[in-house]
Protein backbone atom coordinates (compact mmCIF):
# COMPACT_ATOMS: atom_id res chain seq x y z
CA UNK A 1 0.00 0.00 0.00
CA UNK A 2 1.36 3.39 -1.04
CA UNK A 3 1.44 5.18 1.92
CA UNK A 4 0.65 8.65 0.74
CA UNK A 5 -1.83 8.57 -1.89
CA UNK A 6 -4.06 10.76 -0.57
CA UNK A 7 -2.58 14.71 -0.45
CA UNK A 8 -5.04 15.56 2.38
CA UNK A 9 -3.77 19.09 2.62
CA UNK A 10 -5.78 22.18 1.23
CA UNK A 11 -3.24 24.23 -0.75
CA UNK A 12 -3.32 27.03 -3.18
CA UNK A 13 -2.85 26.64 -7.10
CA UNK A 14 -2.96 29.55 -8.98
CA UNK A 15 -4.87 29.52 -12.76
CA UNK A 16 -2.27 30.11 -15.66
CA UNK A 17 -4.63 29.37 -17.90
CA UNK A 18 -8.54 29.08 -18.68
CA UNK A 19 -9.70 27.16 -22.23
CA UNK A 20 -12.72 27.46 -23.55
CA UNK A 21 -13.90 23.78 -24.87
CA UNK A 22 -17.34 24.45 -25.56
CA UNK A 23 -19.94 27.41 -25.15
CA UNK A 24 -20.57 26.17 -21.59
CA UNK A 25 -17.60 24.05 -20.24
CA UNK A 26 -13.94 25.74 -19.45
CA UNK A 27 -11.13 24.28 -18.83
CA UNK A 28 -9.07 25.57 -16.22
CA UNK A 29 -5.26 25.17 -16.24
CA UNK A 30 -3.54 25.04 -12.99
CA UNK A 31 0.03 25.45 -11.30
CA UNK A 32 0.00 23.97 -7.88
CA UNK A 33 3.28 24.04 -6.18
CA UNK A 34 4.68 20.83 -5.00
CA UNK A 35 2.31 18.79 -6.96
CA UNK A 36 3.51 15.16 -6.53
CA UNK A 37 1.41 13.74 -9.35
CA UNK A 38 -1.98 11.86 -9.85
CA UNK A 39 -3.21 8.71 -11.67
CA UNK A 40 -5.37 9.22 -14.53
CA UNK A 41 -9.04 9.51 -13.23
CA UNK A 42 -8.21 10.47 -10.05
CA UNK A 43 -10.00 13.45 -8.83
CA UNK A 44 -9.38 17.04 -6.58
CA UNK A 45 -11.47 18.67 -4.35
CA UNK A 46 -12.23 22.37 -5.06
CA UNK A 47 -12.76 24.79 -2.26
CA UNK A 48 -14.60 28.01 -2.56
CA UNK A 49 -14.45 30.98 0.40
CA UNK A 50 -16.88 33.66 0.50
CA UNK A 51 -15.56 37.26 2.32
CA UNK A 52 -17.63 35.79 5.91
CA UNK A 53 -15.97 33.06 5.67
CA UNK A 54 -19.07 30.54 3.91
CA UNK A 55 -17.59 27.58 2.26
CA UNK A 56 -18.67 24.87 -0.17
CA UNK A 57 -16.28 22.33 -1.71
CA UNK A 58 -17.13 20.01 -4.79
CA UNK A 59 -15.53 17.35 -6.69
CA UNK A 60 -13.64 18.06 -10.27
CA UNK A 61 -11.55 15.47 -12.10
CA UNK A 62 -8.15 15.93 -13.08
CA UNK A 63 -8.04 15.87 -17.28
CA UNK A 64 -4.67 16.33 -17.64
CA UNK A 65 -1.77 13.64 -17.84
CA UNK A 66 -0.04 12.67 -15.11
CA UNK A 67 3.13 13.03 -17.09
CA UNK A 68 1.18 16.89 -17.61
CA UNK A 69 3.57 19.22 -14.49
CA UNK A 70 -0.29 21.63 -14.64
CA UNK A 71 -3.30 20.10 -13.41
CA UNK A 72 -5.82 20.67 -15.63
CA UNK A 73 -9.79 20.81 -14.46
CA UNK A 74 -12.32 20.64 -17.08
CA UNK A 75 -15.74 22.46 -15.69
CA UNK A 76 -19.48 22.05 -17.24
CA UNK A 77 -21.36 24.88 -15.98
CA UNK A 78 -24.68 23.78 -14.57
CA UNK A 79 -26.76 27.14 -15.25
CA UNK A 80 -28.33 27.24 -11.24
CA UNK A 81 -24.98 25.62 -10.34
CA UNK A 82 -23.08 27.60 -6.94
CA UNK A 83 -19.80 26.18 -8.04
CA UNK A 84 -19.34 25.49 -11.48
CA UNK A 85 -20.87 28.97 -12.55
CA UNK A 86 -18.12 30.52 -10.69
CA UNK A 87 -15.30 28.85 -12.29
CA UNK A 88 -16.74 29.36 -15.51
CA UNK A 89 -17.89 32.55 -15.44
CA UNK A 90 -15.34 34.28 -12.71
CA UNK A 91 -12.65 32.44 -12.78
CA UNK A 92 -9.59 34.29 -14.94
CA UNK A 93 -6.07 33.54 -15.05
CA UNK A 94 -3.64 34.94 -12.23
CA UNK A 95 -6.70 34.07 -9.74
CA UNK A 96 -6.12 30.79 -6.71
CA UNK A 97 -7.70 27.89 -5.92
CA UNK A 98 -7.87 26.15 -2.96
CA UNK A 99 -7.91 22.74 -3.80
CA UNK A 100 -6.60 19.16 -2.02
CA UNK A 101 -6.09 16.03 -3.83
CA UNK A 102 -5.34 13.27 -5.49
CA UNK A 103 -7.99 11.46 -4.45
CA UNK A 104 -9.81 8.13 -5.42
CA UNK A 105 -7.70 5.16 -6.18
CA UNK A 106 -10.39 3.06 -7.65
CA UNK A 107 -11.38 4.90 -10.71
CA UNK A 108 -7.83 4.96 -12.09
CA UNK A 109 -5.53 3.86 -14.67
CA UNK A 110 -2.20 3.17 -15.77
CA UNK A 111 -1.03 1.93 -18.76
CA UNK A 112 0.48 -1.46 -17.11
CA UNK A 113 -2.72 -2.56 -16.22
CA UNK A 114 -3.56 -3.19 -19.98
CA UNK A 115 -6.65 -3.50 -21.85
CA UNK A 116 -8.22 -3.33 -24.04
CA UNK A 117 -9.97 -0.61 -23.36
CA UNK A 118 -13.34 0.42 -23.48
CA UNK A 119 -13.99 4.46 -22.40
CA UNK A 120 -17.86 4.94 -22.05
CA UNK A 121 -18.93 8.97 -20.77
CA UNK A 122 -21.83 10.95 -21.14
CA UNK A 123 -21.03 15.44 -21.01
CA UNK A 124 -17.94 16.15 -18.58
CA UNK A 125 -18.38 12.34 -17.84
CA UNK A 126 -15.31 12.43 -20.13
CA UNK A 127 -12.68 14.19 -18.27
CA UNK A 128 -11.45 11.64 -16.39
CA UNK A 129 -11.16 9.49 -19.26
CA UNK A 130 -9.84 12.12 -20.81
CA UNK A 131 -7.36 11.79 -18.85
CA UNK A 132 -6.56 7.93 -19.36
CA UNK A 133 -6.62 8.71 -23.18
CA UNK A 134 -3.35 11.37 -22.76
CA UNK A 135 -1.90 9.10 -20.34
CA UNK A 136 -1.89 6.34 -22.75
CA UNK A 137 -1.23 8.55 -25.63
CA UNK A 138 2.02 10.27 -23.80
CA UNK A 139 3.15 7.11 -22.25
CA UNK A 140 3.28 5.72 -25.83
CA UNK A 141 0.96 2.73 -25.14
CA UNK A 142 -0.49 1.10 -27.97
CA UNK A 143 -3.60 -1.02 -25.71
CA UNK A 144 -6.38 -1.09 -28.24
CA UNK A 145 -8.75 1.47 -27.05
CA UNK A 146 -12.32 2.74 -27.64
CA UNK A 147 -14.12 6.07 -26.25
CA UNK A 148 -18.08 5.83 -26.87
CA UNK A 149 -19.15 9.38 -26.08
CA UNK A 150 -22.13 10.93 -25.70
CA UNK A 151 -22.95 14.96 -25.87
CA UNK A 152 -26.38 16.61 -26.35
CA UNK A 153 -24.87 18.04 -29.48
CA UNK A 154 -22.06 19.07 -32.11
CA UNK A 155 -21.17 21.70 -30.41
CA UNK A 156 -21.13 20.27 -26.61
CA UNK A 157 -18.52 17.82 -27.47
CA UNK A 158 -15.55 18.55 -25.18
CA UNK A 159 -12.26 17.58 -26.82
CA UNK A 160 -13.21 17.04 -29.88
CA UNK A 161 -10.34 18.46 -32.01
CA UNK A 162 -7.67 16.76 -29.71
CA UNK A 163 -9.34 13.09 -30.02
CA UNK A 164 -9.56 13.46 -33.75
CA UNK A 165 -5.98 14.13 -33.66
CA UNK A 166 -4.74 11.70 -31.54
CA UNK A 167 -7.07 9.19 -33.03
CA UNK A 168 -5.66 10.33 -36.92
CA UNK A 169 -2.39 9.24 -35.73
CA UNK A 170 -3.30 5.95 -33.96
CA UNK A 171 -4.49 3.19 -35.27
CA UNK A 172 -5.33 1.52 -31.98
CA UNK A 173 -7.47 4.48 -30.96
CA UNK A 174 -10.87 4.84 -31.75
CA UNK A 175 -13.77 7.29 -30.88
CA UNK A 176 -17.57 7.12 -31.43
CA UNK A 177 -19.99 9.74 -30.59
CA UNK A 178 -23.78 10.20 -30.03
CA UNK A 179 -25.72 13.25 -29.86
CA UNK A 180 -28.78 12.75 -27.99
CA UNK A 181 -30.41 16.14 -29.11
CA UNK A 182 -29.68 17.98 -32.40
CA UNK A 183 -27.30 16.93 -34.82
CA UNK A 184 -25.85 18.80 -37.54
CA UNK A 185 -26.48 17.55 -41.22
CA UNK A 186 -24.66 14.77 -42.71
CA UNK A 187 -23.85 12.99 -39.55
CA UNK A 188 -23.02 9.52 -39.27
CA UNK A 189 -22.40 8.87 -35.97
CA UNK A 190 -25.09 7.85 -33.41
CA UNK A 191 -28.36 9.71 -32.02
CA UNK A 192 -30.02 8.39 -29.54
CA UNK A 193 -28.92 7.62 -25.82
CA UNK A 194 -25.98 4.93 -25.22
CA UNK A 195 -28.16 1.49 -25.15
CA UNK A 196 -27.12 -1.76 -25.03
CA UNK A 197 -27.04 -2.40 -28.77
CA UNK A 198 -25.08 0.26 -29.13
CA UNK A 199 -22.66 -1.35 -26.72
CA UNK A 200 -22.67 -4.33 -28.08
CA UNK A 201 -21.58 -2.47 -31.75
CA UNK A 202 -18.97 -0.45 -30.46
CA UNK A 203 -17.56 -2.74 -27.55
CA UNK A 204 -15.31 -5.74 -27.42
CA UNK A 205 -16.88 -8.81 -26.90
CA UNK A 206 -16.59 -10.15 -23.37
CA UNK A 207 -14.49 -13.03 -24.68
CA UNK A 208 -11.89 -10.14 -24.80
CA UNK A 209 -12.12 -8.93 -21.57
CA UNK A 210 -11.90 -5.92 -22.06
CA UNK A 211 -11.14 -3.19 -19.06
CA UNK A 212 -14.10 -0.61 -18.99
CA UNK A 213 -14.38 2.90 -17.66
CA UNK A 214 -18.14 4.35 -17.24
CA UNK A 215 -18.39 8.18 -15.80
CA UNK A 216 -20.91 10.52 -16.14
CA UNK A 217 -24.75 11.59 -15.12
CA UNK A 218 -26.30 8.57 -12.71
CA UNK A 219 -28.55 7.24 -15.49
CA UNK A 220 -25.83 6.60 -18.02
CA UNK A 221 -23.95 4.75 -15.93
CA UNK A 222 -26.88 2.84 -14.52
CA UNK A 223 -27.58 2.01 -18.27
CA UNK A 224 -24.40 1.01 -19.08
CA UNK A 225 -23.26 -0.75 -16.08
CA UNK A 226 -26.29 -2.50 -16.20
CA UNK A 227 -25.96 -3.46 -19.98
CA UNK A 228 -22.40 -4.63 -20.21
CA UNK A 229 -23.02 -7.03 -17.53
CA UNK A 230 -26.05 -8.22 -19.53
CA UNK A 231 -23.94 -8.87 -22.36
CA UNK A 232 -21.59 -11.22 -20.57
CA UNK A 233 -18.63 -8.65 -18.92
CA UNK A 234 -17.25 -9.72 -15.40
CA UNK A 235 -18.73 -7.05 -12.95
CA UNK A 236 -14.73 -6.68 -11.94
CA UNK A 237 -13.55 -5.27 -15.37
CA UNK A 238 -16.50 -2.67 -14.85
CA UNK A 239 -15.43 0.29 -13.44
CA UNK A 240 -17.98 3.60 -12.48
CA UNK A 241 -18.10 7.12 -11.52
CA UNK A 242 -20.92 8.95 -11.12
CA UNK A 243 -20.99 12.73 -11.44
CA UNK A 244 -24.99 13.84 -11.33
CA UNK A 245 -25.99 15.20 -8.30
CA UNK A 246 -29.16 14.20 -9.57
CA UNK A 247 -30.82 11.23 -10.71
CA UNK A 248 -30.74 7.79 -9.10
CA UNK B 1 -2.69 26.08 5.27
CA UNK B 2 -5.31 27.99 3.16
CA UNK B 3 -6.11 29.90 6.55
CA UNK B 4 -8.16 33.42 5.79
CA UNK B 5 -8.02 32.47 2.06
CA UNK B 6 -11.07 34.03 -0.01
CA UNK B 7 -11.80 33.29 -3.49
CA UNK B 8 -11.87 36.35 -5.40
CA UNK B 9 -15.14 37.22 -6.19
CA UNK B 10 -17.13 34.22 -4.88
CA UNK B 11 -20.51 35.33 -2.78
CA UNK B 12 -22.07 31.64 -2.45
CA UNK B 13 -25.54 30.67 -3.30
CA UNK B 14 -26.35 28.12 -1.46
CA UNK B 15 -26.22 29.28 2.20
CA UNK B 16 -26.82 26.42 4.70
CA UNK B 17 -29.89 26.73 5.75
CA UNK B 18 -29.86 25.20 9.00
CA UNK B 19 -26.21 25.37 10.25
CA UNK B 20 -26.50 23.04 13.08
CA UNK B 21 -27.87 20.20 10.76
CA UNK B 22 -24.75 20.71 8.01
CA UNK B 23 -21.50 18.94 8.98
CA UNK B 24 -18.51 20.82 7.76
CA UNK B 25 -18.40 21.15 4.16
CA UNK B 26 -21.34 19.42 3.03
CA UNK B 27 -23.75 20.88 1.59
CA UNK B 28 -27.57 20.35 0.89
CA UNK B 29 -29.35 18.77 -1.93
CA UNK B 30 -33.30 17.63 -2.66
CA UNK B 31 -32.55 14.70 -4.98
CA UNK B 32 -30.77 11.46 -4.01
CA UNK B 33 -27.41 11.26 -5.45
CA UNK B 34 -25.61 7.50 -6.36
CA UNK B 35 -22.15 6.59 -5.71
CA UNK B 36 -20.75 2.98 -6.25
CA UNK B 37 -17.82 2.11 -8.15
CA UNK B 38 -18.95 -0.47 -10.57
CA UNK B 39 -22.60 -1.87 -12.41
CA UNK B 40 -25.63 -2.24 -9.41
CA UNK B 41 -25.79 -6.16 -8.65
CA UNK B 42 -29.25 -7.62 -9.01
CA UNK B 43 -30.13 -10.31 -6.52
CA UNK B 44 -33.49 -12.24 -7.05
CA UNK B 45 -35.31 -12.53 -3.15
CA UNK B 46 -34.70 -16.24 -3.44
CA UNK B 47 -31.62 -16.25 -3.62
CA UNK B 48 -31.16 -13.40 -0.94
CA UNK B 49 -29.88 -14.05 2.52
CA UNK B 50 -28.37 -12.20 5.17
CA UNK B 51 -25.48 -13.71 7.59
CA UNK B 52 -23.85 -13.01 11.08
CA UNK B 53 -20.33 -15.07 10.72
CA UNK B 54 -16.51 -14.39 12.39
CA UNK B 55 -16.34 -14.49 16.04
CA UNK B 56 -19.64 -15.18 17.04
CA UNK B 57 -20.69 -18.30 19.26
CA UNK B 58 -23.13 -19.42 16.08
CA UNK B 59 -23.77 -18.10 12.42
CA UNK B 60 -27.14 -17.12 11.88
CA UNK B 61 -28.76 -16.54 8.49
CA UNK B 62 -31.98 -15.25 7.46
CA UNK B 63 -33.82 -16.22 4.50
CA UNK B 64 -35.74 -12.44 2.77
CA UNK B 65 -38.87 -14.00 4.08
CA UNK B 66 -37.33 -15.06 7.37
CA UNK B 67 -35.65 -11.38 7.77
CA UNK B 68 -39.49 -9.88 6.65
CA UNK B 69 -40.62 -11.53 10.26
CA UNK B 70 -38.42 -9.84 12.26
CA UNK B 71 -39.80 -6.60 14.30
CA UNK B 72 -38.66 -3.33 11.93
CA UNK B 73 -38.74 0.18 12.91
CA UNK B 74 -39.38 3.51 10.65
CA UNK B 75 -36.13 6.06 10.72
CA UNK B 76 -36.36 9.52 9.92
CA UNK B 77 -32.58 10.95 9.59
CA UNK B 78 -29.76 13.05 8.02
CA UNK B 79 -27.54 11.27 5.73
CA UNK B 80 -24.00 12.73 4.69
CA UNK B 81 -21.94 11.76 1.45
CA UNK B 82 -18.10 11.73 1.11
CA UNK B 83 -18.48 13.71 -2.24
CA UNK B 84 -20.31 16.67 -0.27
CA UNK B 85 -24.02 16.53 -0.54
CA UNK B 86 -26.27 16.16 2.70
CA UNK B 87 -29.82 15.21 2.53
CA UNK B 88 -32.68 15.79 5.65
CA UNK B 89 -35.40 13.79 7.06
CA UNK B 90 -34.74 10.87 4.49
CA UNK B 91 -37.22 8.17 5.36
CA UNK B 92 -36.20 4.71 5.96
CA UNK B 93 -37.56 1.63 7.59
CA UNK B 94 -35.65 -1.40 8.27
CA UNK B 95 -34.27 -3.99 11.25
CA UNK B 96 -32.28 -2.67 13.84
CA UNK B 97 -28.44 -4.06 14.03
CA UNK B 98 -29.43 -4.16 17.51
CA UNK B 99 -32.28 -6.88 16.82
CA UNK B 100 -29.75 -8.81 14.29
CA UNK B 101 -27.47 -9.43 17.31
CA UNK B 102 -29.97 -10.26 20.07
CA UNK B 103 -28.41 -13.00 22.13
CA UNK B 104 -25.33 -13.13 20.31
CA UNK B 105 -22.02 -13.69 22.13
CA UNK B 106 -18.73 -11.97 20.81
CA UNK B 107 -15.66 -10.66 21.75
CA UNK B 108 -15.37 -8.94 18.73
CA UNK B 109 -14.89 -5.11 18.94
CA UNK B 110 -15.23 -4.57 15.11
CA UNK B 111 -17.88 -5.73 12.07
CA UNK B 112 -16.86 -5.72 8.30
CA UNK B 113 -20.02 -5.53 6.30
CA UNK B 114 -20.07 -7.97 2.64
CA UNK B 115 -22.12 -7.02 0.30
CA UNK B 116 -23.24 -8.30 -3.43
CA UNK B 117 -20.50 -7.20 -6.30
CA UNK B 118 -17.98 -7.50 -3.38
CA UNK B 119 -17.51 -4.52 -1.75
CA UNK B 120 -16.92 -4.32 2.08
CA UNK B 121 -16.75 -1.50 4.79
CA UNK B 122 -15.44 -2.06 8.02
CA UNK B 123 -17.10 -0.37 11.29
CA UNK B 124 -16.76 -0.16 15.11
CA UNK B 125 -19.42 -2.69 17.01
CA UNK B 126 -20.45 0.41 18.66
CA UNK B 127 -21.37 2.57 15.62
CA UNK B 128 -23.54 -0.29 14.57
CA UNK B 129 -25.09 -1.09 17.97
CA UNK B 130 -27.36 1.27 20.60
CA UNK B 131 -29.88 1.63 18.08
CA UNK B 132 -27.56 3.61 15.75
CA UNK B 133 -27.52 1.19 12.91
CA UNK B 134 -30.30 -0.74 10.70
CA UNK B 135 -30.40 -2.75 7.66
CA UNK B 136 -32.95 -1.06 5.62
CA UNK B 137 -35.39 -2.72 3.11
CA UNK B 138 -37.59 0.33 2.20
CA UNK B 139 -37.24 4.16 1.51
CA UNK B 140 -39.88 6.69 1.94
CA UNK B 141 -42.57 4.06 1.95
CA UNK B 142 -41.31 1.96 -1.15
CA UNK B 143 -38.97 -0.94 -1.41
CA UNK B 144 -35.75 0.35 -1.62
CA UNK B 145 -34.32 0.53 -5.56
CA UNK B 146 -31.58 -1.59 -6.79
CA UNK B 147 -29.51 1.55 -7.30
CA UNK B 148 -30.19 2.84 -4.26
CA UNK B 149 -28.91 -0.66 -2.14
CA UNK B 150 -32.00 -2.26 -2.58
CA UNK B 151 -33.32 -5.41 -1.67
CA UNK B 152 -31.59 -4.05 1.64
CA UNK B 153 -28.51 -2.03 2.73
CA UNK B 154 -26.73 -0.62 5.61
CA UNK B 155 -28.10 2.48 7.25
CA UNK B 156 -25.40 3.97 9.67
CA UNK B 157 -26.75 7.55 9.23
CA UNK B 158 -24.19 9.61 11.70
CA UNK B 159 -21.43 8.17 9.50
CA UNK B 160 -20.66 9.23 6.08
CA UNK B 161 -22.49 7.59 3.77
CA UNK B 162 -20.20 4.80 2.24
CA UNK B 163 -20.38 3.31 5.07
CA UNK B 164 -24.28 2.61 4.74
CA UNK B 165 -22.91 -0.18 2.77
CA UNK B 166 -25.13 -1.05 -0.34
CA UNK B 167 -26.61 -4.48 -1.38
CA UNK B 168 -25.49 -5.58 2.55
CA UNK B 169 -25.93 -9.73 2.84
CA UNK B 170 -24.03 -9.65 6.01
CA UNK B 171 -22.00 -8.80 9.15
CA UNK B 172 -18.75 -10.30 10.19
CA UNK B 173 -17.69 -9.77 13.38
CA UNK B 174 -14.14 -9.31 14.43
CA UNK B 175 -11.30 -8.48 16.64
CA UNK B 176 -9.88 -6.16 14.48
CA UNK B 177 -10.53 -3.12 12.22
CA UNK B 178 -9.85 -4.28 8.64
CA UNK B 179 -9.90 -1.98 6.12
CA UNK B 180 -12.91 -2.35 3.84
CA UNK B 181 -13.23 -1.62 -0.17
CA UNK B 182 -13.22 2.30 0.07
CA UNK B 183 -11.33 2.47 3.41
CA UNK B 184 -7.95 0.62 1.20
CA UNK B 185 -8.98 2.59 -1.40
CA UNK B 186 -8.06 5.99 0.63
CA UNK B 187 -11.26 6.92 2.60
CA UNK B 188 -11.49 6.97 6.25
CA UNK B 189 -11.74 4.14 8.91
CA UNK B 190 -14.29 5.76 10.63
CA UNK B 191 -15.70 8.58 8.72
CA UNK B 192 -17.41 10.73 11.32
CA UNK B 193 -18.80 14.11 9.30
CA UNK B 194 -18.99 15.84 11.94
CA UNK B 195 -14.88 15.45 12.17
CA UNK B 196 -14.67 15.34 8.57
CA UNK B 197 -12.77 12.39 8.40
CA UNK B 198 -12.96 11.62 4.91
CA UNK B 199 -10.10 10.29 3.58
CA UNK B 200 -6.67 9.15 5.33
CA UNK B 201 -5.13 11.38 7.46
CA UNK B 202 -8.21 13.42 7.90
C1 LIG C 1 -15.74 12.33 -8.32
C2 LIG C 1 -16.42 13.46 -9.06
C3 LIG C 1 -15.78 14.04 -10.13
C4 LIG C 1 -16.38 15.10 -10.82
N1 LIG C 1 -15.72 15.64 -11.90
C5 LIG C 1 -16.30 16.66 -12.57
C6 LIG C 1 -15.63 17.23 -13.73
O1 LIG C 1 -14.53 16.81 -14.12
N2 LIG C 1 -16.24 18.24 -14.38
C7 LIG C 1 -17.48 18.72 -13.98
O2 LIG C 1 -17.97 19.68 -14.61
N3 LIG C 1 -18.13 18.21 -12.90
C8 LIG C 1 -17.56 17.20 -12.19
N4 LIG C 1 -18.21 16.67 -11.09
C9 LIG C 1 -19.47 17.30 -10.64
C10 LIG C 1 -19.11 18.48 -9.71
O3 LIG C 1 -18.54 17.98 -8.52
C11 LIG C 1 -20.33 19.32 -9.29
O4 LIG C 1 -21.33 18.45 -8.80
C12 LIG C 1 -20.90 20.11 -10.44
O5 LIG C 1 -19.92 21.00 -10.95
C13 LIG C 1 -22.12 20.92 -9.97
O6 LIG C 1 -21.77 21.78 -8.90
P1 LIG C 1 -22.46 23.21 -8.75
O7 LIG C 1 -22.02 23.77 -7.44
O8 LIG C 1 -22.24 24.02 -9.96
O9 LIG C 1 -23.99 22.85 -8.73
P2 LIG C 1 -24.91 22.78 -7.43
O10 LIG C 1 -25.09 24.17 -6.91
O11 LIG C 1 -24.36 21.76 -6.53
O12 LIG C 1 -26.23 22.22 -8.09
C14 LIG C 1 -26.99 22.98 -9.01
C15 LIG C 1 -28.12 22.15 -9.53
O13 LIG C 1 -27.63 21.21 -10.48
C16 LIG C 1 -27.90 19.91 -10.07
N5 LIG C 1 -26.69 19.17 -10.40
C17 LIG C 1 -25.56 19.06 -9.65
N6 LIG C 1 -24.62 18.35 -10.31
C18 LIG C 1 -25.15 18.00 -11.49
C19 LIG C 1 -24.67 17.30 -12.61
N7 LIG C 1 -23.42 16.78 -12.63
N8 LIG C 1 -25.50 17.13 -13.67
C20 LIG C 1 -26.73 17.68 -13.67
N9 LIG C 1 -27.25 18.35 -12.65
C21 LIG C 1 -26.48 18.52 -11.57
C22 LIG C 1 -28.17 19.97 -8.61
O14 LIG C 1 -29.05 18.95 -8.17
C23 LIG C 1 -28.82 21.33 -8.48
O15 LIG C 1 -30.18 21.31 -8.80
C24 LIG C 1 -17.65 15.59 -10.42
C25 LIG C 1 -18.28 14.99 -9.32
C26 LIG C 1 -17.70 13.94 -8.66
C27 LIG C 1 -18.41 13.31 -7.49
Amino acid sequence: MVARLYRTLWRIGEVVGVVSETPRTKSLVLDVPGWEGHKAGQHVDVRLTAPDGYQTQRSYSIASAPEDERVVLTVDRLDDGEVSTYLTDVVTAGDRLELRGPIGGYFTWEEGDGGPLFLVGGGSGVVPLMAMTRHRATSGSDVPTRLLLSFRSHEEIIYREELEDLAAHDGSLEVFYTLTRARPQGWTGYHRRIDARMLEEVSWGPHESPLAFVCGPTPLVETVGTALVGLGHDPARVKTERFGATGG
Amino acid sequence: MGEGFISRGFGGRRRRPDDSRLPPGQYLVDGFPVLSAGPTPLTPLEQWDFTLVGEVDEPKRWSWEEFGQLPSEEITTDIHCVTKWSKFDTRWEGVSVDTLLEGVETSAEYITAYCDGGYTTNLALEDVTGGKAWVAFAYDGEPLEPVHGGPARLLVPHLYFWKSAKWVRGLRLATQNEPGFWESLGYHNFGDPWREQRYWGD
